[in-house]
């Protein structure tokens, strides 16, 4: 079983990320289970949100303590909240951010993690670009696909399709395009390197 | 067709597919997706003929659905927490009066303190409101209980509650296999009233009783209840035999045949009970599980079957009865010899979490004997916080409300005095 824990803010679409998350790993015929944590709806308060990926039923309801893959939607929520709880040295870690681990002043938590699985994406900044809003859940989808394989880039933009149609469709898969070559780029450049 | 969709959701397909001719709802919290869902497929006539009715009140909503049943229409409505108990009066009167609506509860705890979060003192506290009372332990079920919950209610003529974990499953993104129209209406034929408001034979419904037909009446509620006793396996069996896969009935036993320590529980907690099961079993414990779907009427014998031999059951519940202990317990005592060990466990309160892990202690504390029978047992209780609370009850009179002092203790943002 594969498990995502998303962190982000009321208002981000975490719920929605994990959603998307589940109906992508769905489609592609695996068993998921998406689920917020519940709580008092208020935007800009921190929200997470579950995904479990398995190739066989999943049955066990409770909340993701021990993930394999993190996602940061806010970055101002890393030294907030307990983003990082429960996650091995073996995780992934994915953060919404322009910036560096090292800028965001997580230079020596990532030294304890797999450097070719932590990535830093600037999903909001891509989303403004692709569809003139600062909603980064579908660059963070494309982006999660191209670190964790978990889920194929097709399917993410097959889950977009299922949700949005139209020119919002058009460009959230855009968005999830761009994410995903930045995270591959990155990591031919680190091969390189 | 499997589809990937949130537990309230895929019910209001459900329920959509079921033909309801009147839904009734109050929309304001605490409500589900579900109502709002079916409220969008009558408007955009995807669900028609349906009147949907948004009432003041869930008082408003049950007696509403009351009367649209009295007049032979299939009806429906859902609510949870307080919102249950803000239409009891017309819970006891939709059973008493016999009528056979299906109601959704997503069940939330009930205050104070106020809690939103997913337990079962809703519903257990109308356990013994006369309706029937299912609970599903997984979305799909929750989908097939409310096609078979029409039929049960209809057949027999009395309200069913189906009960669904609320968040845990009403929130809960999974994929569920949603039959389509043509086996729907395969499974369940249209309403056929064995009572009705009919201007062309007019009859009274509610007739006031006195004591000289009072107990007779009540007889028969008891006996119609028993009789789903019979018909709720039945319909499950015509249920699996139509869509090829298994749900509902009375009980589900899991690994229990040979168990020495059986779990006894209701709704979704099931599954990460299973999971622990399935770790305990490859160890070489003898443990099953056995989850009951119908908790009224109480299936008695069944549970004295499935519970077959074994030592020590533990019953795992999401409610109490303040001042005796478990209500599950109590029942699941009915079933079993004075030889067998209960241990009556109170767990996921007002949303706490049941983990995996909690499930693990605690099944090991009564499997090394750490744990005594018969003691009501709080799972993951923060006893500190508990003895903290008692010693300023003890030292000081007006040592203020609980539920702010525990807050302040456990350092919660909104707990500080303003």
């Amino acid at each position: 079983m594969f498990q995502v824990r998303i962190h982000g803010r009321g208002g981000q679409g975490v719920v929605t990320a994990a959603e998307l998350l589940s109906v992508a790993a769905f489609l592609e015929g695996r068993e998921a289970q998406a689920f917020p944590t519940f709580g008092s709806e208020r935007t800009g308060a921190p929200v997470t949100a579950f995904c479990r990926i398995d190739d066989k039923a999943i049955r066990v309801r409770e909340p993701i303590t021990e993930p394999d893959a993190v996602i940061v939607q806010d970055p101002t929520l890393v030294h907030q909240v307990a983003v990082f709880d429960g996650l091995g040295g073996d995780g992934y870690l994915l953060v919404n951010t322009t910036r560096t681990f090292s800028e965001l002043g997580l230079g020596t938590y990532v030294e304890g993690l797999r450097p070719e699985r932590c990535v830093t994406v600037p999903a909001t900044d891509i989303a403004r670009e692709c569809l003139g809003r600062p909603l980064p859940n579908a660059a963070l989808l494309g982006a999660f696909a191209a670190l964790t394989h978990e889920v194929s880039l097709d399917f993410v933009a097959t889950a977009i399709r299922h949700r949005f149609s139209g020119r919002i469709a058009d460009q959230n898969l855009a968005a999830a395009v761009r994410a995903h070559s930045f995270v591959l780029t990155r990591e031919s450049e680190a091969t390189v390197a | 067709m499997r589809r990937q969709l949130e537990g309230s959701q895929a019910v209001a397909q459900a329920v959509a597919l079921c033909r309801p001719e009147v839904i009734s709802a109050y929309p304001i919290s605490p409500q589900t997706h579900i109502v709002e869902a079916l409220s969008d497929l009558v408007r955009t006539g995807d669900l028609a003929p349906c009147e949907y009715l948004m009432v003041e009140s869930e008082f408003a909503a049950l007696s509403a659905a009351i009367g649209a049943s009295a007049t032979g229409a299939r009806t429906y409505t859902a609510t949870a927490s307080q919102g249950l108990l803000y239409m009891v009066e017309a819970v006891y009167n939709a059973s008493g009066l016999g009528l056979p609506i299906v109601m959704t509860v997503a069940n939330r705890a009930i205050g104070a303190p106020i809690n939103i979060w997913n337990d079962h003192s809703d519903a257990m506290s109308q356990r013994d409101c006369g309706w029937i009372q299912l609970y599903a332990r997984s979305n799909q079920e929750a989908l097939d209980l409310h096609i078979q919950a029409f039929k049960i209610a209809e057949e027999l003529s009395l309200p069913v509650m189906v009960c669904m974990d609320g968040f845990v499953l009403t929130h809960a993104v999974e994929a569920v296999d949603l039959p389509n129209q043509q086996e729907v209406d395969a499974f369940l034929p249209p309403f056929e009233p064995r009572q009705v408001l009919d201007p062309d034979d007019p009859v009274t419904i509610g007739a006031m009783v006195g004591p000289e037909a009072f107990t007779e009446v009540k007889y028969l509620m008891h006996v119609k209840q028993m009789q789903a006793l019979d018909l709720v396996p039945e319909i499950a069996g015509e249920f699996s035999q139509a869509f090829g896969r298994s749900s509902g009935g009375l009980l589900h036993a899991y690994r229990s045949v040979d168990a020495e320590t059986i779990v006894v529980a209701l709704g979704s907690v099931l599954g990460t009970i299973e999971e622990v099961v399935d770790e305990l079993r490859a160890e070489g414990v003898k443990i099953g599980a056995v989850g009951l779907t119908c908790f009224r009427p109480y299936p008695l014998d069944e549970v004295r079957q499935a519970l077959g031999a074994a030592r020590k059951v533990i019953v795992l519940e999401k409610a109490f009865a303040v001042g005796v202990g478990g209500i599950v317990g109590q029942n699941v005592r009915l079933a079993l010899s004075r030889d067998a060990s209960v241990y009556d466990v109170v767990a996921g309160l007002g949303g706490r979490p049941i983990t995996k892990r909690s499930l693990h202690a605690l099944f090991a504390d009564v499997l090394e004997g750490r744990l005594e029978p018969n003691r009501l047992t709080f799972l993951d209780l923060n006893r500190d916080l508990v003895e903290r609370e008692l010693q300023r009850i003890s030292d000081t009179r007006r040592s203020g409300p609980h539920a702010e002092n525990i807050l302040r203790d456990v350092g919660a943002v909104a707990a500080g005095p303003h």
